[in-house]
């Protein structure tokens, strides 16, 4: 019998209606959309650090100092290629470690051309990495040990040389020499400092060091940097350390020498970065509150307002008939409905706001049933105990009291 | 047996240290059919009289039966009830509820009906009475006014229309013509008396002597106490209505 009253009362006094609405569904927009933001951020670089392959570290050459003048990394030639296999061989939180020799070079394929980063590699490389092939084969042991002149290629590479045709089995030259290309790597995108991934020609170690770099000085078997992915569930200030030791122990380094490699964890560097966008996250949480507070105080006011003002009303239905619990329920019917009818909306204009964030910004986000169902349960529960409340402090009046209210 | 009897009626409010007795042992017996007017200065007790025997406010010690039943012994569901079943209000400020048509206005306490033929209608039956009491105020043509689309003597016809529809024993008006003009006040003062002389209890509370002369009976009150009670033999001839202009 309350809800026609109820529904009757609301169709009467629509701007009021409106209006309590309104704080409903901005505050649980607000919130459902900050939240979007927040947790689409923090998901991105979680996917960065999938994208470089976790549980990574990357070992450089340590710097020369000539004369009293100091090189910068990788100006030393101290890493060779048996550091590596020895990493993986005696250190058990070790799971794969990979030599690579990088550079880079013209890439030609019939009558275009491309610059693009040369690494010789082994197959412990794209292990470290992560990084699957998407058509073609990985490079095969005779052609790894005797110079094969294959090629797996990047996304980018493979889109400026071939663009949309097949690469697999085409010839390309690479600083001149004549590669057959074998495998094409999935994409993987943009590093964290921004650079392209994908822009990469992989080439068998021995083959790179013996046919691309060979005229460069060094040591035999020399190696431009380790890629070291430890097992999962290792501390990877534990296994850090101890690569550190092993490799003091291997090129022989006394007590006060210092390190001749530079060892960089760099999933340090992504949980540093993830843990801002968590407190970014947090942040646009604390405002999403904040908002969902203001609308609260607002839904609380205009409840307040409205039921105060409704007093003589509630007078008159008390003098005609209505018992307390019919006032009650009137009211309580009203606010759920408001509420309600708020929330969905306010859910409906969360998504629209999530979505238009996503296609105008070009941010990715992601929604989140948890902050839905906080925003719309507290807006509800501020919406009906403010409506509630001084409903029951007016249906406890004496009726004449009510109707005399001013 | 009376349909109103009060017996040592008493209401005191406390106004800081000091008691103010706003009824002081007030006993009345008010007849049915009777049409009773009840005057006085304003701060007399003629209002908290009102209230205590229309159940909108309790008395503070006395007793009051309202058509035989106990009102003392009621608690204030069943004093709700008592109210929707026997009772019909009109309020000088009239006290429709805004931007509702007439109609709805009108079936309001039918809504809440709970006992009695006229509970649990269907809102065609509810409709049905409403516009039934509309008609007989001369209100037929105006079922979907809103309050604000009608005249101030229009919205208090509507008012008693209201205070008709849940076929109450009583109607009690307090200051019925105080925000009207003479002229609507004549037509309201003359709706009330053509009920009157239907049958039905009428008592009106007013400190306007030419609203008084309407009724049968005038009950003066001053500082919480009855000072007359006089009866007066055919206290107005009335030959037309000039509402309706019917007789």
């Amino acid at each position: 019998m309350n809800l026609p009253i109820a529904l009757q009362a609301l169709k009467v006094n629509k701007l009021r209606s409106a209006l309590t609405m309104l704080g409903i569904i901005i505050g649980v927009a607000a919130v459902i959309i900050m939240i979007a933001v927040g947790s689409g951020a923090q998901a991105r670089v979680k996917e960065q650090i999938a994208g470089l392959g976790s549980n990574l570290m990357i070992l450089w050459p340590g710097s020369v100092t000539t004369a009293g003048v100091r090189g910068g990394t990788g100006t030393a030639q101290t890493l060779v290629e048996e550091d590596a296999w020895a990493v993986m061989r005696e250190l058990p939180e070790i799971q794969v470690a990979a030599p690579t020799q990088r550079g880079s070079g013209q890439i030609v394929w019939g009558n275009t051309n491309w610059l693009a980063a040369i690494v010789g590699a082994t197959p412990e490389y794209f292990e470290a990495r992560d990084w699957l092939l998407v058509s073609g084969r990985m490079f095969e042991v005779g052609e790894l040990s005797s110079a094969g002149k294959v090629a797996i290629i990047g996304q980018t590479v493979a889109r400026e040389l071939f663009g949309d045709a097949d690469p697999i089995d085409q010839i390309i030259r690479v600083r001149g020499v004549p590669f057959t290309v074998i495998g094409l790597l999935e994409k993987k995108g943009q590093s964290m400092m921004g650079q392209d991934q994908d822009d990469l020609v992989v080439l068998p170690l021995s083959t790179a060091r013996n046919k691309i770099f060979g005229a460069l000085p060094g040591r035999i078997g020399r190696v431009s940097s380790i890629f070291i992915k430890a097992r999962d569930g290792v501390d990877m200030k534990e296994a850090e350390e101890k690569v550190q030791d092993l490799l003091r122990q291997r090129h022989r380094l006394g007590l006060n020498t210092p390190d001749d490699f530079s060892l960089r964890n760099l999933t340090e560097i992504l949980q540093a970065q993830e843990a801002a966008s968590k407190v970014m996250a947090i942040l646009l949480a604390a405002v999403a509150s904040v908002s969902l507070l203001v609308g609260g105080i607002g839904i609380m006011n205009i409840m307040l307002v409205s039921v105060t003002e409704r007093t003589r009303e509630i007078g008159l239905r008390l003098a005609v008939g209505a018992r307390g619990q019919d006032i009650l329920s009137q009211f309580l019917v009203e606010a759920i409905t408001l509420s309600t009818i708020g929330g969905v909306l306010g859910i409906l204009l969360g998504g629209f706001g999530t979505w238009l964030v996503a296609e105008l910004a070009e941010w990715r986000v992601e929604l989140s049933i948890l902050s839905i169902i906080l925003a719309v349960g507290f807006s509800a529960v501020i919406g009906i105990f403010f409506g509630f409340y001084p409903a029951r402090k007016a249906a406890a009046m004496q009726p004449i009291q009510a109707l005399r209210y001013e | 047996m009376a349909l109103i009897q009060t017996h040592q009626l008493v209401k005191t409010y406390g106004v800081g240290e000091q008691i103010v007795h706003a009824l002081d042992g007030v006993s009345i017996d008010i007849d049915e059919g009777e049409f009773v007017a009840i005057v006085g200065a304003s701060g007399s007790g003629k209002s908290t009289f009102m209230n205590m025997i229309g159940c909108l406010d309790k008395p503070s010690s006395g007793t009051y039966h309202l058509a035989g039943e106990d009102v003392e012994s009621m608690d204030d569901d069943a004093l709700a009830n008592l109210r929707n079943r026997r009772i019909g209000f009109v309020f000088q400020q009239f006290n429709l509820l805004p931007r509702t048509s007439a109609i709805e206005n009108v079936a309001l306490p039918l809504l809440y009906a709970r006992e009695g033929d006229l509970a649990g209608l269907t809102k065609a039956q509810r409709d049905e009475h409403a516009k039934f009491r509309l008609e007989q105020v001369g209100l037929g043509e105006r079922l979907l006014n809103t309050p604000a689309q009608l005249s101030g003597g229009q919205q208090q016809r509507v008012a008693i229309a209201r205070a008709l529809v849940n076929d109450p024993n009583l109607i009690l008006a307090d200051e019925p013509t105080g925000a009207l003009d003479s002229k609507t006040s004549a037509e309201v003062m003359h709706l009330l008396t053509e009920l009157n002389q239907q049958g039905m209890t009428v008592v009106v509370v007013t400190h306007e002597p030419d609203v008084a002369a309407y009724a049968n009976r005038t009950i003066t009150f001053k500082d919480g106490k009855v000072i007359s009670d006089v009866a007066k033999e055919n206290a107005r001839n009335i030959t037309t209505d000039p509402a309706t202009g019917v007789a």
